[in-house]
């Protein structure tokens, strides 16, 4: 495809070959498929006592679930959230594809994708995801953490990462509106949104969109807060912008309102370099 | 797996159903776009499965701020009862492992509902006809032998062309190798409708030769093709701007300019 300006772009096409599928497999490929279909798996580890009870058939007891994707969305619940209370990290998915790194441990990988609860309240599970996780992984780390929660009266929120350059709009952004908050709920979703609904034709994808759609069907009422950001990398002011979306559970989760310098220095680059010289 | 968003669940029994097929300038998609928008058709459920890429957003098909916020997910049925019209609009790739495991879930659903008939929007690309090909209007149909048998005077009264089937080796001319089947950047359409053969089921493949690229007046073209035999609309042709965009065709072509650049 051409465009406007003349250059001509190799257009990714939705559309699949047909004809990939015709050819005959042996069993060698039918063995390699499987066993890497196998090791994509998404897998849940909890803590014993969690697992415990879910063996015994007692689902996860929480009335808020927060999911933090991205880094800004997991460094604002780490810098907000995990400092001010107790907190226990109660679990962890692992999720392998092709983007993981070549065998450096599994510490990384367990790092990725953790899961917390409070001491004191335990009705409030928080979760943290910073690794990718492939398009066909993403609907079944959904369904694998939805099956360990009570569903009744749960509520979930979802913070989300985007770049400002996936944004569309009619007008052309100036660069001080950057960062800011869009939101979008399921028909369960009964409250109000603290910020400004996403506007058509701006889609959401990923692991926000795999939460929405199987909350949508399951009719749970869940709603996605996505920053979109012009910075690449975690910063501080991008972090400051899902605030809102917490005050709202105000009386479950204690927000630090000032964190320390020493937290904010640990997960924050706070001078944001000149992308002009590499 | 089909769930209704509905409290009572619907019946499709007698419906035709109409459905893309994900396919080269998503021709069928945007022409399913078009007639959701333009006939009104109110959402009866969600096709909820892996084989999707995931993605969600705002109602597509917004006339007013307040129908704007509403989910709406990569798989959706909509229906239009007095037409007995139901629709499955795709909005997202199916994942490239799992298109055979989509293809047995809709002819699977497809057969339970009860549809009267089957409609798969499509196309192909362009630069792969050959000669015969070339000729003539870009549109072709293919019906499978059970839908063959009812309405095979209705494609005969409407002049339409059947997709050719081509040699498997152009070159040779071996009289041996059957003429085959071949449309490329079609997606599942092929195997829907060899699937469709071997089930018995009545379903028709209306597809479109075209380009990636700007692909809105092939939805067009497609969907007045489907409208000379279906009658949505009348006379669509003489009123071209009949059919409604929805709003969520805006952008395609990226954000606002700079003013600065004036």
């Amino acid at each position: 495809m051409a465009t406007f300006f003349g250059e001509v772009l190799s257009v990714y096409s939705r559309a699949v070959e047909e004809d990939e599928e015709d050819l005959q497999e042996n069993e060698e490929d039918e063995q390699i498929r499987r066993e890497l279909e196998e090791k994509r798996e998404v897998h849940l580890q909890w803590s014993p006592e969690v697992s415990e009870s879910l063996k015994s058939g007692n689902k996860l007891q929480c009335t808020d679930f927060i999911l933090a994707v991205g880094h800004n969305a997991a460094r604002f619940l780490s810098v907000y959230v995990l400092t001010s209370a107790n907190w226990d990290a109660v679990g962890h998915a692992s999720v392998w594809n092709e983007r993981s790194r070549a065998v450096s441990g599994q510490t990384s990988e367990e790092s990725a994708c953790v899961f917390y609860r409070q001491k004191d309240n335990p009705s409030v599970l928080i979760c943290q995801v910073t690794c990718y996780i492939a398009e066909d992984q993403l609907f079944q780390w959904t369904e694998r953490v939805f099956e360990c929660l009570q569903l009744r009266e749960l509520n979930v929120t979802v913070l989300s990462d985007s770049s400002v350059a996936e944004y569309k709009t009619a007008d052309y952004l100036c660069c001080s509106s950057a960062p800011f908050l869009r939101s979008l709920h399921t028909g369960a979703f009964s409250g109000k949104p603290v910020c400004q609904s996403l506007e058509q034709p701006n889609i959401v994808t990923g692991l926000p969109a795999a939460v929405l759609n199987h909350c949508e069907v399951h009719r749970i009422a869940t709603v996605v807060y996505q920053c979109y950001s012009d910075v690449i990398g975690p910063d501080s002011v991008t972090m400051e912008t899902y605030k809102p979306a917490l005050t709202k559970l105000g009386k479950s989760i204690q927000l630090d309102p000032s964190p320390s310098t020493d937290v904010l220095r640990k997960f924050a680059r706070n001078n944001v370099q000149s992308n002009l010289y590499i | 797996m089909f769930i209704s968003s509905q409290n009572s669940p619907t019946s499709f029994k007698d419906f035709t159903l109409v459905m893309p097929a994900v396919a080269v300038g998503n021709v069928g998609q945007l022409a399913v776009d078009l007639m959701v928008s333009t006939l009104n058709m109110t959402r009866a459920g969600y096709i909820h499965t892996d084989c999707l890429i995931p993605m969600s957003g705002n109602n597509p098909y917004a006339t007013c701020r307040g129908d704007a916020e509403e989910l709406h997910t990569p798989a959706e049925v909509y229906i239009a009862a007095e037409l007995k019209l139901a629709v499955l609009q795709i909005r997202a790739p199916i994942i490239q492992t799992k298109s055979k495991k989509f293809r047995q879930l809709v002819v699977t659903w497809i057969k339970a509902s009860g549809f009267s008939r089957t409609v798969i929007l499509s196309s192909s690309h362009a630069y792969q006809r050959d000669d015969q090909q070339l000729q003539g209007t870009p549109l072709r149909y293919l019906a499978t032998p059970s839908l063959h048998k009812v309405s095979e005077d209705a494609f005969k009264e409407l002049g339409w062309r059947e997709m050719e089937r081509v040699p498997a080796f152009p070159a040779l001319t071996d009289a041996s190798t059957e003429p085959r089947l071949y449309i490329p950047g079609g997606g599942i359409t092929k195997g829907l409708y060899t699937d469709s053969c071997e089930e018995d089921l009545p379903l028709a493949v209306l597809l479109l030769f075209c380009s990636e690229g700007d692909n809105i007046p092939d939805s067009f073209t497609l969907v007045n093709h489907l409208n000379d035999w279906l009658h949505l609309l009348d006379n669509p042709s003489k009123e071209p701007n009949k059919w409604k965009i929805p709003t969520s065709w805006s952008l395609l072509f990226g954000s606002g300019i700079p003013p600065a650049l004036f």
